[in-house]
């Protein structure tokens, strides 16, 4: 059992934490302290770098230079092993129990106590008793099922798991985003608890009001570098905070927008009421007239994606979704054929056909213009792609290319290519950007524009404020799966935004 | 010489030590296609009088056009991203059902037509489960084969049952020979012509490839996958319908025993032949080749008078080697 390190000694010093990724530098020069027994918040927009850093502290990604210090001592965490081995845990947004397994199998997965390889059951039942015991939650059974366990004692079980460990660090991602608020009340009694017992926490959360109450010390994050630390998470006003996180390196170049009286005689292309999912979003309604660009802005995990699905077809909601005029329904295969489009969030895994060449994906969805009797035109199809490949300026720029190879931004752009075979009502652009570079961002924004110019209607979701507003006409914010407020873009500025979605409050 | 084969994009040629990979990689199928040469020798050099004479090699085709027809079917399975495991059941269900008294009443072209629908309807049976019921494929065929199996039992009774005399020209497809090769390995070559058309030169094939791809991907690109993933299972039925007729061909009869372990050929063919098991990629020729090896070790080891226990043996091995032969060759 390690001695806890001396008071001028932090217990974990990072310092110039440098992380490289194919195209994008995800950490830039990283700086962080965290004392013993203290709640240190990371705050910082999405994209700044805190997940990154957060797989870097529990082993899942090596930095590529900095060096980080564990109880005064250089350490390299190699894997999720050797983090833990140091006492270093995390617990994951997305609650990761085995949900087959019982509460106690759960706390000692991968280190089962056992003797010879034969695990002890009761042996482990009331060790995870006592860890229960400990986080004030004795009523959780270790011998129940995890499947079955209401989210606020999974998350009890991540944290007794972690414990189970000879834990000095405890790193939190957005804890809270699961939980009602008497669980979030039960969570801080719990981290004041382990804190006080000399455990330090990492704690990740979009709220203000939450690292307010909660927090010690803040470093803030914005593209991948440290701009602040060591803020009090108490007296260091919103402000600040905002200013922090905001007021970018690289500033985007939007193309104009059409002026805002442009869209009043135009037709409704898009027209959704009361659209509600429950757990979701609620009573989601909104207009999109032809040729405008409607962004949606807020919190990963606020809906965003869920309505866009919702329109699409994709996901069960009720409520209506009236397309020039006619109201659709799902699936898929049949809002395609009346004029929708998706550019989906996850491009890889929900837009692509990774082992495929450029033009399969691009005709993917219009292979029924390409054929007769179901007999492929092949020429057709190559022709039609190599057209739109030199229109989108893909490269490189050779059909049959396998559409792993290619950037980020260029699969990006054949995702949107494939709308624009058949002419479209409406595209629906999820994280467009996302992992795209800026020079091909900025292309992006171009072609959006001109499809909006020709007579689309857009809805676009971004992680990304400034991108919201700089490439939308109108905005529509979401919090926790409600509109709180729509408003042209012109009206807006990224602190009112960051504010709404932070804060909740209802801008006048 | 297909879509799938150029969409691989060619890697970098690699650098002295596998120069021998590098020339097979330049090939389409090349390792395949040196398999069946190697073993094709062997044939020469064990074998000198029976191997390379027509009869044998015509023999050797008969015996590959039944599992052929189905591995046909098995291909655009897996590369739709499924498994059928009930292909050899649904085959001697419908060679029974074919040769039912009351169907042979018909004569030989309804007999025929009760093969290819009953064997089209299992295969129906089992899209609907799995695209609709949402049963995991490879549970919803076992099921299939089973229950199929068991139909074929108590139609026929445990008997076997003969093609009666009226319809004997439904035999005439194994005796009858162009240019010396029986009719129905010139039926089994046209399937394969045609599943190489569809899977190459249709919206359908291409559609198997982003459905076994991606589904979540095809789904949101506006493909119906639950309709296209019933009619890939329809279509491997049809194919065990075909086969039920190559069955009653050459062996006169129709019975539950039929077909035994026929999944495991066909699905041992389709791995052999570079497809992966995991849907999305593979090759309908490198199938075909998959199987013409794996019946030509059948025919060399019968020749040479050997254990049927030593041709699994080497069965077994084939399958390993070729799998781990297309790793090296495909990662590098």
């Amino acid at each position: 059992m390690p001695q806890p390190a001396p008071e001028s000694v932090p217990l974990l010093r990072m310092r110039g934490i440098i992380k490289q990724f194919p195209g994008v530098r995800a950490l830039d020069g990283v700086d962080l302290d965290v004392r013993a027994g203290e709640v240190h918040c990371l705050l910082g927009q999405n994209g700044a770098g805190k997940s990154t850093l957060i797989k870097t502290l529990a082993g899942a990604h090596q930095p590529d230079e900095g060096t980080i210090e564990f109880e005064g001592a250089t350490v390299s965490l190699g894997s999720p092993v050797a983090a833990l081995r140091l006492g270093i845990a995390t617990i994951y947004q997305e609650l990761d129990l085995v949900e087959g397994l019982s509460v106690a199998e759960n706390i000692y997965l991968g280190h089962e106590r056992s003797r010879f390889g034969f695990t002890s059951p009761s042996g482990a039942e009331g060790a995870a008793h006592e860890l229960l015991r400990r986080l004030g939650h004795p009523e959780i059974r270790p011998s129940a099922l995890a499947g079955p366990l209401p989210a606020a004692a999974k998350q009890v079980v991540s944290m007794a798991r972690a414990l189970s460990y000879s834990t000095r660090l405890i790193i939190m991602d957005e804890p809270s985003a699961a939980l009602a608020q008497d669980e979030t009340d039960n969570l801080f009694r719990i981290i004041r608890e382990l804190t006080a017992q000399g455990v330090a926490v990492v704690y990740i959360s979009h709220r203000l009001e939450e690292i307010r109450a909660i927090g010690d010390r803040v470093t803030v994050l914005k593209d991948g570098r440290t701009v602040a630390t060591g803020l009090d998470a108490k007296t260091t006003p919103t402000g600040r905070f905002v200013s922090l996180m905001t007021g970018r390196a690289v500033e985007h170049v939007f193309p104009p927008r059409p002026s805002r009286e442009a869209f009043d005689d135009r037709p409704a292309t898009l027209s959704v009421s009361g659209l509600t999912s429950p757990g979701h979003f609620r009573d989601v309604s909104f207009e999109i007239r032809a040729g405008e660009i409607v962004g949606l802005a807020g919190l990963v995990g606020s809906g965003r994606s869920e309505i866009l699905e919702a329109v699409y077809g994709a996901r069960h909601a009720s409520g209506t979704v009236v397309l020039d005029g006619r109201t659709v329904k799902g699936p898929p295969s049949r809002t395609v054929r009346l004029g929708m489009g998706l550019a989906p969030e996850e491009r890889k895994a929900q837009g692509l056909l990774l082992d495929q060449s450029l033009q399969s994906n691009i005709t993917l969805s219009s292979l029924g213009r390409f054929s007769r009797l179901g007999w492929l035109d092949r020429s057709a199809a190559r022709r039609e792609s190599e057209r739109l490949i030199r229109e989108l300026d893909i490269r490189p720029a050779d059909p049959h290319r396998t559409i792993r190879t290619l950037s980020g931004g260029n699969q990006q752009k054949a995702v949107i290519a494939r709308w624009l075979i058949d002419d479209r009502r409406l595209l629906l652009l999820d994280e467009p950007t996302r992992g795209v570079d800026i020079g091909a961002r900025a292309e992006l924004y171009t072609v959006i524009r001109r499809l909006a110019d020709s007579g689309v209607g857009v809805l676009l979701v971004s992680s990304e404020v400034p991108e919201v507003l700089g490439l939308a006409d109108r905005v529509l914010v979401i919090r926790e799966g409600e509109v709180i407020h729509q408003g042209h873009a012109g009206d807006l500025d990224e602190h009112t935004i960051l504010d709404m979605i932070m804060e909740g409050s209802r801008a006048a | 010489m297909n879509d799938t084969a150029t969409a691989k994009t060619p890697k970098s040629p690699s650098r002295g030590t596998a120069a021998p990979l590098g020339l097979l990689r330049a090939v389409p199928h090349g390792g395949l296609i040196a398999g069946l040469l190697i073993l094709l020798v062997i044939g020469l050099i064990s074998s000198p009088d029976n191997f390379a004479t027509s009869s044998n090699l015509v023999s050797v085709l008969a015996l590959a056009s039944t599992i052929g027809v189905i591995t046909v079917g098995a291909t655009f399975v897996i590369i739709g991203g499924g498994i059928d495991l009930s292909v050899g059941a649904a085959m001697a269900l419908a060679s029974v059902w074919a040769t039912t008294v009351a169907t042979q009443e018909y004569g030989p072209v309804v007999m025929a037509i009760c093969a290819i629908a009953v064997g089209t309807g299992t295969g129906v049976v089992n899209g609907l489960l799995i695209a609709y019921g949402r049963i995991v494929p490879f549970i919803a065929t076992l099921a299939m084969l089973v229950a199929a199996r068991g139909l074929a039992q108590r139609m026929s009774d445990r008997k076997t049952q003969l093609v009666s005399a009226g319809n004997s020209s439904i035999v005439d497809l194994s005796t009858d020979r162009v240019l010396g090769v029986p009719i129905l390995v010139y039926l089994f070559a046209a399937i394969v012509a045609a599943g190489w058309i569809v899977l190459n030169r249709t919206t359908f094939g291409r559609r198997t490839y982003a459905v076994g791809g991606s589904p979540e991907a095809a789904r949101l690109a506006g493909i119906d996958v639950r309709r296209h993933t019933v009619l890939l299972y329809a279509l491997s039925g049809f194919c065990c319908g075909i086969a039920a007729i190559i069955i009653m061909a050459r062996t006169t009869t129709g019975s539950s025993t039929h077909g035994d372990l026929y999944e495991l050929d066909a699905i041992a063919a389709v791995i052999i032949g570079g497809t992966l098991l995991s849907g999305g990629r593979g090759t309908l020729m490198g199938s075909i080749l998959g199987l013409l090896i794996l019946t030509v070790i059948t025919n060399l080891f019968i020749l040479n008078g050997l254990d049927t226990s030593a041709q699994l043996i080497a069965k077994g091995l084939i399958i390993l080697a070729a799998v781990l032969l297309q790793q090296r060759t495909t990662s590098a």
